[in-house]
Order: structure tokens, then C-alpha cells, then sequence
């Protein structure tokens, strides 16, 4: 148990410590590197509850993916990060007070935790002794929950659609290669037999 | 949940294995090597030119496009591992569930094959 | 585990297959196909509609995630016509103003297939992803005259509001499931009857409302509407203004009285604090308005917190008050933005109030027209608005939120001075040159929604008894 807090203290510590640093980094580039720590030590966290596929996923999808479009993002905007920061000084007081506020809201909501013990760990899908974390998921996601599972695929669609419909440009007058073309082309519609008349030329 | 922890005691050790020579080969240079920094010396070497401009440029949308669109199938995928584990538990219904939301994405697909965004005019 | 029940669901799933074909049409037959696939999405609609009008199966599926009853069959009736007029309404502009995608009919399915996921929601996690898929379709809508500055802006302003607030409506809910240890409403309201209340479920309730007043454009989550309103072609402002509307109130209405229902104490204040700015807000800041966009977006502001009104009320006769102003609300809406859409000169359309002047002059019906809709829209007397702004004070009244329906009462007042300017403008100034002629879908969709804003002491009485049924199915 000691083991267990001490890495959760680890995780959460770091965590906390990089989420900050993502916003105060002068680099953007090293926001990005900063949040792939979060993202990771997030994954640690959610290892120590038990939600073993929740945290592989996130290092998967989050630092895989999503990190690397975050850098992406960073290198396309070429935005002066430092003059954008002129008025971070500036906010800095009202930014402080509101946070302090939120933070105090949220001390206060721990606080109040007064539910019925009965509750915890009951969920609307109790996890069972058997079987892998993963398992667990797949039995219910499918089945169960089939209408979830098709909805988020429906708002994956619209996310490509969007996608390409916001960002696709194609050049004006680049040739491309037409394989299935190139295949199809015989001789009848490639060379033209032409009878040239002597002295005339072509 | 000690067992939970036992099972990734490879990978902690790995980690602090990992994090204990990436450190000491980070650090160990301070101590150990010689510095006799100039300005001449810590600048960037284009050629023999002096640097043109910031190493930071624009970006074409289209990395964008492309990683928003490899993002997407990484989530599809995601979807698949749990499918795979319970595949013999969930019967027919699980598996047809499945090969409509594969469908609902191929014809996602199909659209941007069509529209070109796979290709790199 | 046997295929749970899809009769329930059936024309969103037939609107999800169709938008689907509707896309590989459009994807295999090019740029050109924009109109087949707008008449495609209209037709589809119309089915969807027909279904629920003549043959609407209740009852609850996909293990309680999903319902439809009487109260969700309506919404979406709304929601399907506001969709649907949205593209008629679109096609002569797209013609024009070289709007014509594919994609956009195909989004605006796309997205009110999430509408239809919201009404019936009934469950959190229903709730969100209903949220998203309207959402994420919308964002894209906004911004998809993408070579514009303006629509990129609305665009993205859009998107990073939408996701903020998306992220607070996530908090709320996990704080409720924390708290309760259920997702669906059902569970919800049975466990916090069992418990009560308690600090960590407010919060969990302030963060959801905050994310979904944000989707109804509600003070003092409204700062998007005026740019996106303004910035986006207005055919997208049209469907904007309409068909998400009525869906975010529809959700906001279930998941309060359905899944909060047991203390509705807890969160009246917050819908009436809501409301209140809304209507003042509303009220005060569309006065210095020029853009005739802008001040359908604090006027829409102003509409919502009315509506929140009955909400407050949280009674069977609150509810139905909030149905009957959103139903007013859609018609008088989309009979202003077919005027709107109808103010086009030889070098495009003007968005200006004052290039309005002298129009009873040079086209007097629609100026007549106009007029009315303007003056329902304050609520003048035996026209629509009116009565919806009468069902909701009422309601409040009756619930005991008198000094709510007083500030109402008072804010409607003072936004009666800009719609009355509107028409000021259009009958006492010196004309200007006439518009283009209208052409024939517009013309449609304002006299119908002049019939009905005109006509509306005359049908009051099926479409009150449709509300009430609607409304009773939630109790």
C-alpha cells in the first residue's frame, strides 16, 4: 500500500509539475515535449487505479498521435510565442484570483464528498474478479453499449469529413501519375501510323 | 492491487534503468569535459553562410491533414484490441456491431481516396 | 446478447445511412452534385419526418440509453423542420455566392442526426456524444467558406468555446456519476431521491449547465454568438439559429427535470440566474446594433433566456411553455432569416439594418412581412411571440417566480425598442434601391412563417395540446 501511494504521489507530482510547465515554457516546442510527459505520467495514474487499457491506450492515441499533431500544429502556426506572451504579466492578477477561486470550489467539493459508502465501486458496470481490464471493456462495449460504440463512429466520420472538407487544397496544374492508365494504354491508342508524302515532311 | 503493481515491476526497473543513464550521460559531460565556449563557436554552421533565418518555419497544412486523418484510424484501431479479446465471448451481434462501425469508417475512407487526400500533389 | 430494439431509433438511423450514400454519391459524381445532395438531405429529412409524424414507435432502447416519447418525438419534429428549411434556404445563395459543396448538406445531416441523439438522450454519455456529433459537424459548417477571414474566424471561435464548454459539461458529468454512481437519468434521479443533494453533485450540475447554455447561446456563455452569427454565410447563421437550438434546449430540459428531477431547487437558481441575464443581456446589448446579423444573435440571446423562463418554472406547465416558445421561436427565426437572405443587391448580399430604408416602398409585402415578424418577435399582441412570451411568464407565475417573470416582463420592453427601430426604418426613411427579386424558396419559407406568426390564435389550440401531451410524458 505505502508502494502504491508513493508512485501515485510520483505520478500525480509530475504530472502536475509538467502540466504547468506546458504553459510556462518559452518554447512552444518544449510545451508540446512537456505535455507528452503529462500525457505519460496521466497513463501512470490511471495504471494505479486498475484501468490498465485506458492507460495503454492513452500512451498509444495521446503521445502517439496526438502529440505529434500538437507538433505539427506548433510548427504551422510560426507564431511569435514571445509577444504573444506581452500580456500574460498583464492578466496575470485576474488569472491568479479566478484560479484561486476555482481551486478553492474544488477543495470545497472534496470536502463535501459525503456519499453513501454503499455507492463507491458500484458503477453502472461493476467491475467482476475474472478476467483482464481489456476483457472487461470488449464484453460490454460491443454489446451493451453498441449505441455508443456506433455514435463515436459516426463522430469519427464527421471528424474526416471535416477534416478534408477545412484543410484540402489541391494544386493547379500538377500531372499525376494514372497507373491503372498507363496499363490500359495498347498500341491503338498510343501510335498513329501517319503515310508521309515524299519531300512534303510531316 | 500489490500484484497489479508486481506485474509492472520489469518496466519500473526499466525506467529507472533508462532514466539513470539518460541522466548520467546528460550530466556526466559537465564534469568531465572541457569548455572554452565563443560566440563564433556556439553559432549555428549553415555552409559557411551566416544563418538566413529562424529554423522555425511554416509548415504546409497538409502534415496537418495527414496526421488529423492517421489520428483517426489510430482510434479505429484502438477499438479493435478489446473487440479481439472477447471476440469468442460477444457472439454474432458483437461481431456484426464491429463491421458496422468498420463500415461507417470505410466509407469515410472511400471518401478521401476519392477527394485525394491521400495523395502528395 | 440479442439486437436490442431499433424501431425507436429508426429514422435517425436512416438519416445516418442516408447521409453516408449521400457522401459517396457526392464523392463519385464531384462538385457538381451539390444540389442533387441537397434535395437528397431534404428528401431524407422529409422521411425522418413522416416517421415520426404518422408512426412514431415509443419506448426506450439500447439498455436505456435511448428514448423516445412523446416530449423527444416533438422536439425532433422541430429540429427535423429547422434542418430542413436550412438547406431549402441555402440553394439559391449557394447558387450565387459559389457556396455549392457536397459536404455542407451532407454536415447538416450529420449533425442533426446528433440533434436526434440529444433530444433523446437518456443517458450522460448519450448526452455527450449526441453533443459532439451535432457539434463537430457545426464547427466545420461555420467555418466552411474557408477562403473568407470572417467564416475561418467564426470557425474557429466556434470550436474553441465549443470545446471548452464541451469540457465542462464532461466535468459535470463525471462529478454526477461520482456522486450518484450511475450515467443514466433514471439511476440518477433515484439515487440523489435516496441521498439528497449535496455539494460535490451541485457542482457536478453547474458545470453541466454551464456546457449547455453554452450550445444555447445562453449569458454568460454567449460571447460566440454575435462573431459566429456574423461571421459564417448566413444560410449556415439560418440553420445556427434554429435546429441546435431547439436541440440544446430539449437536452437542457431533460437532463434537469428526467435526471435532476429530485432537487430542482438546486438548480432553479442557476436556470433562473441564466435567464435573467440572458433577457437583459438580450435586451440591452442588441440596441447599438447595425449589422442585422448581429442583432439576430442578441436577439436569439434574448429568445433563450425567455424560453429558460419556464424552465425555471420546472412544472409539467413550465415545460410546455419551453416547447411552445422554441416551436414559436424556430418559425419567427426562419421567416427573418429568409428576409435576410433576401437582401441582396446586383454586387451581392448587405447585411446592414439601414439598407432596409424605404422598403415598404419598393417591395411592401415583404416589408409587411418582415414587419409582422419583427413585431412578434417583441411580442406585440394576438401575434405568436406574444403568446410564447404569455405561456412562459405565465408559468413562472404560477410557480411562484414572480419577480422572474417581472424582469421578463421588463426586458422585453426594452428589446421591443430594436425590433420596433427595424421597422421605423423601413417605413419612415428614404428608400433606398429595391433587392433582387426573392427567389421562390424564400418566398415560401416567410409566408409560411408569416401564416403562422399571423394566424397563430387560431391553431394555438392543437399545437397546446400536442405541447401538453409532449410535456406529460416527462412527469
Amino acid at each position: 500500500m505505502v508502494l502504491k501511494a508513493l508512485f501515485f504521489y510520483l505520478f500525480a507530482a509530475v504530472t502536475v509539475a509538467s502540466a504547468f510547465m506546458v504553459i510556462s515554457a518559452r518554447n512552444p516546442v518544449h510545451s508540446v515535449l512537456f505535455l507528452i510527459l503529462a500525457f505519460i505520467n496521466a497513463a501512470g495514474l490511471f495504471l494505479l487505479v486498475g484501468a490498465e487499457f485506458l492507460a495503454m491506450i492513452l500512451v498509444v492515441v495521446y503521445v502517439g498521435a496526438v502529440a505529434v499533431l500538437f507538433l505539427f500544429v506548433v510548427m504551422m502556426l510560426d507564431v511569435d510565442f514571445v509577444e504573444l506572451r506581452q500580456g500574460f504579466l498583464q492578466y496575470l492578477p485576474i488569472g491568479s484570483v479566478l484560479g484561486a477561486v476555482l481551486l478553492v470550489e474544488l477543495l470545497m467539493v472534496l470536502g463535501g464528498w459525503a456519499i453513501d459508502p454503499g455507492l463507491v465501486g458500484k458503477g453502472a458496470v461493476p467491475i467482476t474478479a475474472t478476467g483482464s481490464n481489456i476483457e472487461q471493456i470488449g464484453t460490454v462495449l460491443y454489446t451493451k453499449y453498441v449505441f455508443f460504440f456506433q455514435a463515436s463512429g459516426l463522430v469519427l466520420l464527421v471528424a474526416m469529413v471535416g477534416a478534408i472538407v477545412l484543410t484540402l487544397r489541391h494544386k493547379e496544374g500538377v500531372r499525376r501519375q494514372d497507373i491503372s492508365r498507363q496499363v490500359a494504354r495498347g498500341p491503338a491508342s498510343s501510335i498513329e501510323v501517319v503515310s508521309v508524302e515524299t519531300g512534303k515532311g510531316l | 492491487m500489490n500484484d497489479l503493481l508486481s506485474n509492472y515491476l520489469p518496466i519500473a526497473v526499466f525506467i529507472g534503468v533508462a532514466a539513470v543513464i539518460g541522466l548520467a550521460l546528460l550530466i556526466a559531460p559537465f564534469a568531465v569535459a572541457y569548455k572554452s565556449p565563443d560566440p563564433e563557436k556556439l553559432s549555428a554552421y549553415e555552409c559557411g553562410f551566416n544563418a538566413f533565418d529562424d529554423a522555425r518555419m511554416k509548415f504546409d497544412v497538409r502534415f496537418y491533414l495527414v496526421s488529423i486523418l492517421f489520428i483517426i484510424f489510430d482510434l479505429e484501431v484502438a477499438f479493435l484490441f478489446p473487440w479481439a479479446t472477447v471476440f469468442g465471448d460477444i457472439g454474432w451481434f458483437g461481431f456484426w456491431s464491429m463491421m458496422v462501425f468498420l463500415g461507417v469508417l470505410t466509407i469515410g475512407f472511400v471518401y478521401e481516396w476519392k477527394k485525394g487526400a491521400l495523395e502528395w500533389d | 446478447m440479442a439486437l436490442p430494439a431499433l424501431s425507436p431509433a429508426l429514422p435517425e438511423i436512416l438519416l445516418a445511412v442516408g447521409a453516408m450514400a449521400l457522401l459517396m454519391f457526392g464523392a463519385f459524381a464531384g462538385e457538381k452534385s451539390s444540389r442533387t445532395v441537397s434535395f437528397g438531405a431534404m428528401g431524407l429529412i422529409a422521411v425522418a419526418f413522416l416517421m415520426l409524424l404518422v408512426a412514431p414507435k415509443y419506448g426506450t432502447t439500447f439498455s436505456g440509453a435511448y428514448v423516445l416519447d412523446p416530449f423527444a418525438r416533438l422536439m425532433k419534429l422541430l429540429a427535423l423542420a429547422g434542418s430542413g428549411f436550412a438547406i431549402l434556404m441555402s440553394l439559391d445563395f449557394a447558387r450565387r455566392e459559389k457556396f455549392d459543396r457536397f459536404e455542407y448538406p451532407v454536415l447538416i445531416l450529420l449533425a442533426t442526426v446528433g440533434m436526434m441523439v440529444m433530444i433523446s438522450a437518456n443517458d450522460l454519455i448519450s448526452l455527450y456524444l449526441g453533443l459532439e456529433l451535432q457539434s463537430l459537424a457545426l464547427y466545420v459548417i461555420a467555418a466552411i467558406d474557408r477562403d473568407n477571414v470572417r467564416s475561418t474566424e467564426a470557425g474557429l471561435k466556434y470550436f474553441v468555446l465549443g470545446a471548452l464548454s464541451s469540457g465542462m459539461l464532461l466535468y459535470g458529468a463525471s462529478l454526477t456519476y461520482g456522486f450518484t454512481g450511475h450515467t443514466d437519468f433514471a439511476g440518477i434521479a433515484a439515487a440523489l431521491k435516496a441521498h439528497g443533494s449535496s455539494l460535490g453533485i451541485v457542482f457536478g450540475i453547474v458545470f453541466v449547465l454551464a456546457g449547455l447554455a453554452f450550445k444555447i447561446s445562453a449569458v454568460p456563455f454567449h460571447m460566440w454568438t454575435p462573431d459566429v452569427y456574423e461571421g459564417a454565410p448566413t444560410p449556415v447563421t439560418t440553420f445556427f439559429a434554429g435546429a441546435p437550438k431547439i436541440a440544446a434546449a430539449a437536452l437542457m430540459v431533460r437532463v434537469v427535470i428526467d435526471g435532476y428531477g429530485p432537487i430542482a431547487k438546486d438548480w432553479q437558481q442557476i436556470v433562473v440566474f441564466i435567464s435573467i441575464a440572458s433577457m437583459v443581456l438580450g435586451a440591452f446589448a442588441a440596441i447599438g446594433q447595425r449589422n442585422i446579423k448581429r442583432l439576430m444573435a442578441y436577439s436569439s440571446i434574448g429568445h433563450m433566456g425567455y424560453a429558460l423562463v419556464g424552465l425555471a418554472a420546472g412544472t409539467q406547465q413550465g415545460v410546455e411553455s419551453v416547447i411552445l416558445y422554441v416551436a414559436i421561436y424556430l418559425a419567427m427565426t426562419l421567416g427573418t432569416f429568409a428576409c435576410i437572405l433576401a437582401m441582396r443587391r446586383k454586387d451581392g448580399p448587405v447585411e446592414d439594418i439601414g439598407e432596409l430604408a424605404g422598403l415598404s416602398r419598393t417591395s411592401p409585402v415583404l416589408a409587411f412581412l418582415l414587419a409582422m415578424l419583427m413585431f412578434s418577435l417583441a411580442g406585440i399582441p394576438v401575434l405568436a411571440g406574444f403568446f410564447a412570451k404569455l405561456y412562459v411568464f405565465m408559468a413562472a407565475v404560477k410557480a411562484g417566480l414572480l419577480g422572474l417573470a417581472i424582469v421578463g416582463a421588463l426586458a422585453s420592453v426594452v428589446g421591443a425598442f430594436y425590433y420596433l427601430r427595424v421597422i421605423k426604418i423601413m417605413y419612415f426613411d428614404e428608400p433606398k434601391p429595391a433587392f433582387e427579386p426573392m427567389p421562390l424558396e424564400l418566398k415560401v419559407v416567410l409566408g409560411l412563417s408569416g401564416l403562422f406568426v399571423l394566424g397563430y390564435v387560431l391553431i394555438a389550440n392543437p399545437i397546446g395540446t400536442a405541447a401538453t401531451t409532449a410535456a406529460a410524458s416527462l412527469f
